[in-house]
């Protein structure tokens, strides 16, 4: 009787998996977005997500703010202020603006090329996937990470040594607890998402271009993204060699930055900028790569000195392999080092202006019109310019002497990080809400949103400039009342929570323009591109029949000829490509099924993590080996399983 | 089991397969060439550091014969040992090209063998290194020891480790090679491992010359 009971009861796991898979082929429910492989909806959890950690990252700067609004503030004391500066920039760059992008590079990028998904749609779920284990866990450290205690005992946890964790401030002489730890596994794991993401999209955008796409009739969005990933695949291993290191001499007592050994906590910082500065860049490209297609559309003009923008894109990508020591101008390099680095740094100040005079050059004569997205694509090009020119004190050595960990450093990266890459993607999320959601943003609000995130972020940061040349350095947290800094910071923190009330607004206004009835259609932009061509949001097949590419801005020109005099004029019953979409249904297209075989696969290594974390302790030292045979599991049902059914 | 589950991805794309890839490079062969590129930066990093710190450590055990406080240590290289694993290695190589060429000539029975040898040379390589790693151990090298300890585990424990993967995935091709039947259609998963298999291979060439030969 039990017997039979157990055979009632046992699906096989591969039946198991069918299931799943038949669950998640419906495109409900929950299956449907764990087991999912779509590009679309990877984007939209990328997305997602990352804004998730964005409040987070968010609500630490505003203590962070809130601590420094006076002098002698004691809202929080020096440890917790060490963690959440540390916290703050980690979670914003690794789990916010970098996420961000590749959300964007999963929604666009094959409807931009005219394909049916990436190439590698498991390995894209596995990127996801593991990129939320990797947030999670460096996330968990807040809990976890403090050995005087948990966050229940008023003990912060969480990392302590900035976010580029310089040596030996992360050594375990320094910095005792699992925080750094937590820190340094976390990051491997969204070095390896990021990875893996960088491949997909490179091979997506080199193999899976709809005929007649050369690789100069691409948006320029598909552009940066190939370089963007290309830049990702040759950074990220320099960081995961140097995180190794650093965890086998806080795990296993290693002395790869150990003076007394005879080594230099120097290697530290060579290697985390030479992944560092790629990164920098790696942050940007993308926000380049989504002005360069709002400006054109609003501009209602192609987008100017297309191949110039092209190659100083690539220029970028290759010279930011030159500039690292530009970091450590204070460290002791040597005049002929430093003199070195800081001609190649204002060298790559040159193709970041070539794009800057062609963005300008685009809206040259256009008839422009100016909504949330055109606002932000102008705000971004203000803004970073601004950004750029204060790199360009840094570049110079003696200047940067004066400015080394001042807050002129803190400005400026939040100059070009907010006014640059988050400008740029805040554009992207307003110009392509429509296309996803099939909803257009509210105009209103999204201006309230522009006005009081661009204001209050330059409320924020250029006092910061002026604090940095009245000498205030970063990372104190707290300043005595004769310094003369408190005014300023005062409007630095009352800027940061105009940034927050901007964020409110933007937040109000997703969900009111999702509420509302009205319909954004395919093309609401009159776009260029040809995502534009098919319905908003996008059929699961994309294209139901692959567009053959013509020209670049090939859609706008299925839609408008060039009169004699230049001026656009509208095709009739153009902007179609092929038959009617609605009719996708029986097309005989083959996807890729679902599959949740990335999603286990990716818990694995966090998993391992916590396990090499707390080794010394016998009961969660097995967390190793369960961790290695749930990555095998995934990885193994994954190579066997047949990736369309 | 009729159709082998890697075949699907041949010739039932992840796309419609309405038509081929752009460049017509196949899209797997192109990950693997990408991950093998960003393999070289993994590799340099961890080579970098050891040339970095080569002979700047203040305690014995030394690589090459070294002095501390007047008093003569002798080196912990074993160049003919070394040098025969090395050989091992190279020739695991050979047989996986014998392995591609057996299957691209339809020969199932002849891919298992020299697949099964790879993974046999592979493994001999790995209890090479085992001991090597005990001899050293037995002489004092801790991971903790010296720059020397630190660098030279780190930099060759990666590389076993992926020499590691490599027997893994070599065993496991063959295990679903036999069972599946694979044809010449499916050379191209031979193809790949054996592209990665060639690279840790290099890799060790390069280890092989800048950390035992080239004696500063």
């Amino acid at each position: 009787m039990t017997g039979a009971v157990i055979e009632q009861r046992t699906p096989t796991i591969g039946e198991a998996l069918r299931r799943i898979r038949q669950e998640a082929a419906t495109y409900n429910g929950v299956w449907s977005w764990l087991a999912t492989v779509d590009h679309k909806r990877i984007g939209l959890m990328y997305g997602a997500t990352a804004f998730v950690f964005f409040l987070i990252g968010g609500v630490e700067a505003l203590i962070i703010r809130l601590q420094l609004a006076r002098p002698e503030s004691s809202f929080v004391d020096a440890d917790a202020y060490n963690r959440l500066f540390t916290m703050h920039g980690t979670t914003m760059i690794f789990l916010v603006i970098m996420p961000l992008a590749v959300a964007f590079f999963n929604l666009l990028v094959p409807l931009m090329i005219g394909a049916r998904d990436v190439a590698f749609p498991r390995l894209n779920a596995f990127s996801y996937w593991l990129f939320l284990s990797g947030g999670l866990l460096m996330t968990a450290s807040f809990f976890t990470g403090n050995p005087g205690g948990s966050i229940f005992d008023g003990k912060l946890g969480a990392p302590d040594g900035g976010w580029f964790g310089y040596a030996p401030l992360t050594l375990n002489q320094f910095s005792a607890g699992t925080g750094i730890d937590y820190w340094a596994f976390g990051l491997l794991i969204l070095g390896i998402a990021s990875m893996a993401g960088g491949f997909n999209f490179v091979v997506t955008i080199i193999n899976m271009r709809a005929p007649g796409m050369t690789m100069f009739k691409m948006p320029l969005f598909v552009w940066m993204t190939l370089v963007t990933s290309f830049l990702i695949i040759f950074a990220m291993p320099v960081i995961t060699v140097a995180l190794f290191q650093l965890l086998f001499d806080r795990l296993f007592g290693g002395v790869f930055f150990s003076v007394a050994a005879g080594g230099t906590p120097l290697l530290w910082q060579h290697m985390f900028w030479l992944f560092g500065h790629p990164e920098v860049y790696i942050l940007i490209l993308p926000a380049m790569g989504i002005v360069s297609e709002i400006l054109p559309t609003f501009s209602r003009k192609p987008l100017f000195g297309y191949p110039f923008i092209v190659f100083s894109g690539i220029a970028i990508a290759f010279m930011s392999w030159g500039v690292w020591a530009h970091h450590m101008y204070t460290t002791g390099l040597g005049t002929t080092a430093n003199a070195a680095f800081g001609i190649s740094t204002i060298l790559i100040a040159v193709p970041t202006g070539i794009k800057i005079f062609n963005w300008l050059g685009t809206m040259w004569g256009g008839s422009i019109r100016i909504n949330t997205p055109m606002l932000f694509a102008l705000g971004f090009i203000a803004m970073f310019t601004i950004g750029g020119l204060t790199g360009m004190l840094h570049s110079m050595v003696p200047s940067d002497f004066q400015q080394q960990d001042t807050y002129f450093v803190v400005a400026h990266l939040h100059q070009v990080l907010i006014g640059g890459a988050l400008f740029g993607l805040f554009g992207g999320i307003y110009y392509w809400f429509p296309k996803f959601s099939g909803k257009l943003l509210n105009e209103k609000w999204g201006q309230l949103h522009f006005w009081t995130m661009f204001i209050g972020f330059n409320v924020t940061f250029q006092p910061m400039m002026i604090l940095g040349l009245l000498g205030m350095p970063r990372r104190i947290s707290s300043y005595s009342d004769g310094m003369g800094w408190g005014l300023w910071n005062m409007m630095a923190t009352a800027g940061a929570f105009l940034i927050a009330f901007s964020i409110v607004v933007f937040m109000v206004n997703v969900v009111i323009s999702l509420r509302s009835k009205e319909k954004a259609g395919a093309d609401p932009w009159d776009g260029r591109t040809l995502e534009w061509a098919i319905p908003s949001p996008p059929p699961a097949y994309n294209f139901a029949e692959i567009p053959q590419v013509k020209a670049l801005d090939d859609f706008w020109h299925t839609k408008y000829v060039e009169s004699e005099t230049g001026v656009p004029v509208p095709v009739v019953a153009g902007g179609a490509y092929g038959d009617d979409h609605d009719s996708g249904e029986g097309l005989g297209i083959h996807l890729p099924s679902p599959s949740i075989l990335p999603l286990i696969a990716a818990l694995g290594p966090a998993i391992m993590a916590a396990g090499f974390i707390y080794y010394d302790n016998p009961w969660l030292l097995p967390l190793i080996p369960v961790g290695v045979v749930i990555t095998l599991v995934g990885v193994f049902g994954w190579a066997l399983e047949p990736a369309t059914e | 089991m009729q159709h082998a589950p890697t075949a699907d991805v041949q010739h039932a794309p992840t796309i419609d397969a309405g038509h081929e890839t752009s460049t017509g490079i196949d899209n797997r062969k192109l990950l693997m060439w990408l991950f093998l590129a960003s393999e070289c930066l993994f590799f340099g990093g961890l080579i970098g550091t050891y040339l970095l710190y080569r002979n700047s450590g203040v305690a014995p055990p030394c690589p090459q014969d070294c002095v501390f406080d007047g008093v003569m240590y002798q080196g912990l290289f074993d160049i003919p040992f070394t040098s025969i694993s090395t050989f091992v290695l190279l020739m695991s190589s050979v047989s996986m090209v014998l392995a591609l060429a057996a299957i691209q000539r339809n020969d199932r029975r002849g891919l298992g063998i020299w697949l099964l040898a790879t993974a046999l040379l592979g493994v001999t390589f790995l209890a090479g290194q085992a001991f090597e790693f005990t001899a050293f151990y037995n002489e004092g090298l801790t991971l903790n020891a010296n720059l020397f300890g630190t660098t030279f585990f780190v930099l060759t424990g990666f590389h076993g480790a992926h020499v590691s993967v490599g027997v893994l995935m070599l065993v496991s091709m063959y295990i679903v090679s036999q069972r599946n039947g694979w044809t010449k259609e499916h050379s191209l998963n031979v193809e790949l491992l054996g592209l990665y298999w060639h690279f840790v291979d290099i890799v060790w060439i390069v280890i092989f010359t800048l950390v035992y030969l080239i004696q500063t």
